[in-house]
């Protein structure tokens, strides 16, 4: 049997070092293999970007991305690895677990529990849904690839998103991104923030400024209309189907 | 540990006269007895009219008697407190009793009135012992209160969060590192140990500044050098008096929400400085933009805010202040030497 590949992510030196001391234990009966050790979710991102593993090990609380929030993100992978939290005293959380049947790990860990754990274990495992009941907001920051570096978007910087042939972008008040997600999967993972205004536009409700009559070429027909927003020039076009929801959003 | 459990579920008899140098009490002591004599000024006279010079004319009587009488016993407290709850009762109440007629016999003497002193010792004497026995009452009535603070500080002083993370911190550095282990160990151990003295018990302000340094050399043993502190007790007694684990729980609300939710924390700022009679304890910690800070705070601050309502009455404070990037608690406390 091949060696079971990890991945290690607590913001505690210590921590990380006890669950090595633990796999190293454990090893004659069970294989295992340390692919990447991280500090914090975004740490993690960044060391597993061309990297393949089948388990993460995760602590929940961490500095700039906890453990959930990296949870949300590592299953959009191609291969979503097993994510096995560990929390040392979080009654929330494990009531939240216990509820959603997602396994996990108390600290001071145990070699005995870590072995059951990595037995049981299985690809892709907590689900979507499970992750869903234990993070209701969903992720907070959208993921972008450039030239290799991760970059994280906080959801809230994002004024629209939009969908163009192959890619959907993400634009924010400096900058624009590339997005791996589909404009579909977005709509049903942010509904709350965004709406559809067009076939290939969601908006952010809170950087809808107002909205104009946008300029008619042909000076006949039904009039168009097009958003402004909070803090970029750009003009949205509403389509005719959408206009009656959105019209009825900015006049509150 | 039995006779502890003991002393939580009985009410014992008080040990000592209430604290009549303590302002709290001197003030409700005030308030009562003046309130006794406006309530027999006007349950003697039942017309409105002239009741304001009866009022007028009976403090003359009433105030220098109470005044001298709590100077006396808050004077002799040291004589007093050496003696049974019952002997000293006894002899602050005489003491009152001798005060009234002293006084009395002069302003008699002064106004020419025809008031009979042997009658304003009578009324002294029984306002004295109705006094004292409300005190008791009410102190005894707090008493629960305070075991049952004590009982709560136990469960919720430190949290289950930093001992867990402590043990597997401790586990994770065994085997590299022993004698980091065996120090931790033994830093948990006099955390512990005075986790479970009585909170009732005061300890000396450079006992708990030892005990806060060692939970801090815990808290770097897991959070490295993201734990920065600093300390300016310059300026600060180290022979003050403070209820002991006053320091500690702040320390460890500042590192929950200050320093371990961040990534580049800033330093907990700590200054202990004697102001005149007081002793002031400021402790800033960095907040994360945006932050609330938490309901598990609230609690570590309301326990603390009512240790030192136990203990000092209204003669200590606790204040906090939520800045842009900063939290801020400040608690003043009397200056008491052993």
């Amino acid at each position: 049997m091949t060696a079971l590949r990890l991945l290690l992510v607590d913001d505690e030196a210590p921590a990380r070092t006890r669950l090595r001391n633990l796999l190293d234990d454990i090893a004659p009966q069970f294989a295992t293999e340390v692919v990447a050790e991280a500090g914090d979710g975004i740490e993690a991102l960044e060391r597993i970007e061309d990297a393949a593993f089948d388990v993460a090990l995760v602590d929940i609380r961490m500095p700039r991305m906890d453990g959930l929030q990296l949870a949300l993100q590592l299953m959009r992978r191609a291969e979503p690895p097993a994510i096995i939290f560990i929390t040392a005293f979080d009654q929330y959380a494990v009531k939240a677990f216990d509820l959603s049947a997602v396994d996990y790990l108390l600290k001071p860990v145990r070699s005995q529990r870590l072995l059951e754990a990595l037995r049981k274990v299985r690809r892709g495992e907590p689900g979507p849904a499970a992750l869903q009941k234990l993070v209701p907001d969903g992720r907070r920051q959208l993921r972008s690839t450039e030239r290799g570096r991760v970059i994280l978007i906080p959801i809230e910087e994002v004024l629209f998103l939009r969908a163009e042939q192959k890619y959907v972008t993400a634009r924010t008040a400096i900058a624009e991104h590339l997005l791996e997600d589909s404009l579909l999967q977005l709509e049903s993972e942010f509904g709350q923030r965004f709406v559809r205004v067009h076939r290939n536009c969601l908006v952010a409700v809170a950087a809808m400024a107002g909205y104009e009559r946008a300029a008619d070429e042909e000076g006949e027909g039904e009039p168009h209309w097009q958003l402004r927003l909070r803090g970029v020039s750009d003009k949205i076009p509403v389509s005719r189907r959408q206009w009656p929801v959105v019209k009825a959003l900015i006049k509150n | 540990m039995a006779n502890e459990r003991g002393s939580i579920r009985q009410n014992r008899a008080p040990s000592a006269l209430p604290n009549l140098c303590n302002l709290g009490v001197t003030l409700r002591v005030l308030l009562a007895v003046n309130g006794l004599a406006l309530l027999a000024v006007l349950v003697r006279n039942a017309a409105w009219s002239g009741l304001a010079a009866r009022i007028v004319d009976l403090s003359m009587w009433v105030e220098p008697i109470l005044i001298a009488s709590l100077l006396a016993v808050c004077a002799s407290r040291k004589w007093l407190d050496r003696v049974s709850y019952r002997f000293a009762f006894i002899l602050a109440v005489a003491a009152v009793a001798a005060i009234a007629w002293f006084f009395s016999d002069a302003i008699r003497q002064v106004v020419d009135s025809p008031a009979n002193p042997w009658q304003a010792m009578l009324w002294a004497a029984l306002t004295a012992t109705c006094v004292l026995q409300w005190l008791m009452l009410t102190q005894q009535a707090r008493e629960p209160a305070l075991a049952e603070a004590r009982l709560m500080a136990l469960t919720s002083r430190i949290r289950p969060h930093f001992l867990f993370n402590s043990l597997n911190a401790i586990l994770g550095v065994i085997r590299a590192d022993p004698r980091r282990a065996e120090t931790a160990l033994e830093e948990l151990a006099e955390l512990f140990r005075a986790l479970m003295q009585d909170p009732r018990d005061l300890v000396l302000l450079s006992d708990e500044i030892a005990l806060s340094r060692r939970y801090l050399d815990l808290e770097r043993l897991r959070l490295g050098d993201r734990l920065k502190v600093k300390w300016d007790v310059a300026s600060c007694p180290p022979d003050a008096l403070m209820p002991s684990l006053m320091l500690q729980p702040l320390l460890e609300n500042a590192v929950y929400h200050g320093v371990e939710p961040a990534d580049d924390p800033g330093a907990i700022s700590i200054h202990l400085a004697r102001m005149n009679n007081q002793v002031r304890i400021e402790l800033i910690n960095p907040l994360q933009a945006g932050q609330v800070p938490a309901k598990g705070n609230q609690m570590a601050l309301a326990n603390i805010r009512e240790r030192l309502m136990l203990l000092y009455d209204i003669e200590a404070s606790l204040v906090t202040e939520v800045g842009e990037n900063s939290y801020t608690v400040r608690i003043t406390i009397p200056y008491r030497k052993q």
